[in-house]
């Protein structure tokens, strides 16, 4: 009886608020985000919510900023824990195996149900798609995305003799131009070093592009197995250990990813690999005529992506699921995508962003920001394994065990792998 | 005593001064340059604001700030009530079990809060409380550091004035609101000094269990707003620095004396 | 001694024994349990595994790196920042000019926030654009890679802390040095010894007790100082920086294996168990608290 009562009044209540003139109650979305490239990036990101708000009033969305990759993941995964809503979040896109092991996330496959809705799946780049795929189902939408690529001090060029349009393009040329750039004053201290490529925050990141070029993959498609002792890897690491050690184009040691961009900017290096994510503010920032090319290849052209997937939590009903669908579709629509592309330097994620007005009026006026789209065609996944944050760890180390000259490429990498084997022994 | 040794004494002092201020110097300078001079030193170098208003737009340092003062206050009050309460019991009280509650109490001098980061998380996270002010503050509510001050303190204050004040009527929580807290006052301050600079200053716990705006403290804010991920604009950063510490660092200017002479007494009990 | 007696003392300490009791000493017991089980996922159900994840840490080598790291950091901030302390104690109490200006010098590193001042060391230690390798470039010496270099990484990261925590370990001196009696002093100027005579003989021993409470905080803070790891060298290169706090924060929060970082923990704990072991049963005999 009483039961029949709160239905009677639900309904009634219910039939109140329909006629009142709401269409379905409010519903509210919650979203975590990796802000990892500095506060001015939640602006943007927060534009982008308020115009899709204003497109769909019955959807209120509430974007957390959470720190790092790192602490994104770990605080969305808390407050799915203590069962605090969260629906969607942009997360590193090779966590994909380690959300997966935790049950956390749902493949769009299942969540997506019209054609359209196929058809905008299929609209991505496929390089920027491999990491966001596994068991053949979609888990990873494509959003805050990067590539490596090669900054040049043109004016280096041009007073070393180097034809600034002629950026070397294979591992050979990259050491003889090099060595061409490295200044030195009276004394025979560098003045200015050839090329920098960084080896802390992301030293596997930037040894994914060199493996790639040297034709080699670093791990398996299930993230269950890792290649790193392999011939070609070894070559890769001591190409790269070469470059400061035998050819000293490059200062020995550990190069540090947080300064390198203020000593591009410095003209303390003519070349640095870089994420395309730093191309605005080099862009604002450097006093001197600089250029963006594809790295060099050696077997192959190459490099991995990088940066951020929208993933949709499982633990949210069907109707927030589908809201959250929407909010996904929006910001990786062509037009959004462009908006954001140009705002930050990160790339536009389907050809169909480029062919905005937006887009293409901006690399007409600043071509290095098609550099990362061409690149594509030769990209590669990023290291994405089961246990990521050791293996990934393990990897660092070897690298930079190996450029430090504490061991040998061989060495090093030999035990990467050996840990790496016994970190994923329990996923086979 | 040669002379020579006394000059070579001074000099080095002066110089260990300047080492020990330098990085407070090089943030001025950067922050109130233009960034090409951040590695540049010019005596001439144009002086501007642009740094402090481009860090300003960059990172919500308002709500960071205030976050910093919520928590620096709850875990202030929460530790002076709380220590008041057990270092008069421990200082005043006969009871059995007294050694062992004190023992117990001390162990937090050991098994600070910082290294139990990983369980507290997991309890925090259990009681929803994660990325709340009280979260932050929760593990330093009560403060065996505290407690042992006050204790000692309490213990120098003459029996007869608390007989007198019971003979005047007063009784339990009375007296230690008017006989103990009033003869305590200097403790009260050098303490609370040093709690306060403790906890403006902590990282860790708040790294861990803050997410948002909502509850970031300052010096997480500026980890994050910082963070080498896609490179440094140093000016802009030692801009981000003076602001993160302008008020602890005017404070301090100010009561220069105050602050150091607590950190003393602190240290003398 | 009678029951009502009891009953209010208890209800004093109810609320500081209810805290600490949550925050330290349960958190203490469930490390140990924790570090005997394992879960694939925090959201999978944990077994019990034994003396397993003791084995995997035995089997790892960023275990022992961090503990010999952890060690050299203790010996290279210990010594350094109590000699150092004391240095500046005993000037700022001198009668030379402007010492107000230098005890604010010193002290100032005491209240700046570990965590923003190292994005300025930062820039100090950065190679070829760094202070201290603009510095050296001027005597015409090629900088090295302060940070990147894991024979320097580690000195690195003990310069900053030594300066962090001089100033805050030179008050407990100054405020030592102030209590000593005048007297003492003009008599041994009387006798005609040496400043160094009379500091080894007079001060040095008199300021034991200020030395040993000193001691037990700089080797707590070798233990628990990691803030600047986060900005500096993220424990790198190549773990040649890291320390086992860090180690701890990195296992439980970016490889999301509170299991392990339990174990590590109750490492830490062990660790901190023998300090006060030893602040117990040998220090305490010589410090007297009022």
């Amino acid at each position: 009886m009483r039961n029949l009562n709160k239905q009677l009044l639900t309904c009634a209540f219910a039939s109140l608020v329909g006629v009142s003139g709401l269409v379905h109650a409010a519903s509210d979305l919650t979203m975590y985000y990796p802000v990892a490239v500095g506060g001015a990036l939640t602006k943007v990101v927060d534009g982008m919510v308020d115009k899709f708000e204003a497109q769909n009033p019955d959807i209120n969305v509430t974007a957390i900023y959470a720190g790092n990759y790192n602490d994104a993941r770990v605080k969305a995964l808390a407050a799915l824990k203590s069962g605090e809503p969260a629906q969607l979040s942009v997360m590193f896109s090779i966590d994909v195996h380690a959300l997966r092991n935790m049950d956390a996330i749902v493949a769009f496959d299942d969540v997506i149900s019209t054609d359209a809705e196929r058809q905008w799946l299929d609209s991505f780049y496929p390089a920027l798609m491999e990491n966001g795929k596994a068991d053949g189902k979609t888990w990873g939408v494509p959003f805050q995305r990067s590539t490596i690529v090669m900054y040049y001090n043109k004016d280096a060029f041009k007073a070393a003799g180097l034809d600034p349009e002629q950026p070397p393009t294979t591992w050979e040329e990259f050491i003889n131009v090099g060595q061409k750039l490295v200044k030195k004053d009276a004394a025979g201290n560098v003045e200015r070093w050839g090329a920098m490529i960084p080896s802390t925050g992301y030293p596997y990141w930037m040894f994914g592009a060199l493996t790639k070029q040297n034709g080699e993959v670093l791990m398996n498609q299930a993230g269950t197995e890792t290649y790193f002792d392999n011939p070609g890897v070894i070559s890769a690491l001591e190409y790269w250990q070469d470059l400061g050690s035998k050819h000293t184009i490059m200062p020995e040691g550990v190069i540090e990813w947080g300064t390198l961009r203020q000593n591009f900017l410095e003209q303390k290096t003519a070349i640095m690999w870089h994420s395309t994510g730093n191309l605005t503010t080099v862009k604002n920032k450097a006093n001197f005529d600089f250029g963006v090319a594809m790295l060099p290849g050696n077997k192959d052209l190459g490099s991995p992506t990088g940066g951020g997937n929208f993933y949709l939590f499982k633990q949210s009903s069907a109707e927030e699921k589908q809201d959250a669908l929407k909010l996904v579709k929006f910001m990786t629509s062509p037009e959004q995508a462009a908006h954001w592309s140009k705002a930050t330097g990160y790339m536009g994620v389907s050809a169909d962003a480029y062919e905005t007005d937006t887009l293409r009026d901006y690399v007409k006026a600043f071509p290095p920001a098609l550099v990362a789209r061409d690149q594509l065609m030769h990209a590669t996944a990023e290291l994405s394994t089961h246990e990521a944050g050791k293996v990934r760890k393990y990897l660092d180390d070897a690298i930079q065990a190996a450029l430090t000259g504490q061991e040998s490429a061989a060495e090093a990498l030999a035990g990467a792998q050996a840990q790496a084997k016994r970190a994923l022994k329990r996923y086979k | 005593m040669s002379f020579k040794f006394h000059i070579f004494s001074k000099i080095s002092a002066y110089l260990l001064g300047f080492v020990w201020i330098l990085p407070l110097l090089y943030a001025f300078w950067a922050a109130f340059h233009p960034t090409e001079y951040a590695t540049k030193f010019d005596l001439f170098a144009p002086l501007t604001m642009d740094n402090f208003v481009s860090a300003w737009d960059q990172a919500p340092f308002l709500s960071y700030m205030l976050n910093t003062v919520i928590i620096t206050t709850l875990i202030l009050v929460s530790q002076l009530f709380v220590c008041t309460l057990a270092g008069y019991a421990l200082a005043r009280e006969e009871f059995r079990g007294r050694n062992i509650a004190f023992a117990l109490i001390m162990m937090q001098l050991m098994v600070m809060p910082e290294v139990l980061i990983v369980e507290n998380y997991q309890t925090l996270a259990g009681l929803s409380l994660v990325d709340t002010h009280l979260g932050v503050g929760l593990p330093y509510l009560a403060s065996a550091f505290g407690i042992f001050l006050l204790r000692q303190t309490f213990k120098t204050i003459p029996q007869e004035l608390e007989d007198a004040a019971r003979v005047e009527g007063l009784s339990g929580l009375a007296i230690i609101w008017k006989v103990f807290v009033p003869l305590a006052f200097p403790t009260y301050l050098a303490y609370s000094l040093v709690s306060v600079s403790y906890h403006w200053n902590n990282f860790l716990w708040p790294l861990v269990v803050t997410n948002t705006e909502a509850s970031r403290p300052l010096t997480v804010g500026m980890a994050i707003f910082g963070a080498p991920e896609s490179g440094v604009d140093w000016s802009v950063i030692s801009a981000g620095t003076l602001i993160a510490i302008g008020p602890l660092l005017i404070l301090f200017l100010i009561f220069q004396r105050r602050f150091i002479q607590s950190f003393m007494q602190a240290g003398i009990k | 001694m009678n029951k009502k007696v009891n009953l209010k003392a208890w209800a004093l300490m109810l609320p500081a024994l209810s805290l600490l009791i949550a925050f330290t000493h349960w958190p203490t017991l469930k490390s140990v349990f924790r570090s005997v089980t394992w879960a694939k996922s925090d959201m999978a159900p944990s077994q019990f595994v034994g003396l397993e994840n003791y084995a995997m840490m035995l089997d790892d080598p960023v275990f022992w790196k961090v503990m010999e790291n952890n060690l050299w950091y203790a010996i290279g901030t210990v010594p350094t920042s109590i000699a150092l302390a004391i240095i500046m104690a005993l000037w700022v109490n001198s009668k030379m000019r402007f010492t107000g200006l230098l005890r604010l010098a010193f002290f100032t590193p005491t209240i700046l926030p570990m965590i923003t001042v190292a994005n300025i060391w930062l820039f100090f230690y950065s190679p070829n654009i760094g202070l201290f390798d603009q510095l050296l470039q001027m005597v015409n010496i090629d900088g090295p890679n302060w940070l990147g270099d894991p024979d320097l990484a580690l000195p690195s990261l003990i310069f900053m802390t030594v300066w962090k925590e001089a100033g805050f370990f030179m008050i407990f001196y100054l405020a030592a040095l102030q209590l000593l009696s005048v007297e003492l002093y003009e008599a041994a100027k009387v006798e005609g010894a040496s400043a160094w005579c009379i500091f080894r003989k007079i001060t040095f021993p008199l300021l034991m007790p200020t030395t040993l409470f000193v001691l037990i905080n700089a080797l707590l803070n070798a233990f628990k100082l990691v803030d600047h790891l986060f900005i500096l060298t993220k424990g790198g290169p190549n773990n040649a920086s890291n320390l086992l706090l860090y180690y701890i924060y990195e296992t439980a929060f970016s490889f999301l294996d509170s299991y392990y970082a339990a174990t590590l923990t109750v490492v830490m704990l062990v660790m901190l168990a023998i300090i006060a072991f030893v602040q117990i049963f040998i220090f305490d005999r010589k410090i007297h608290y009022r």
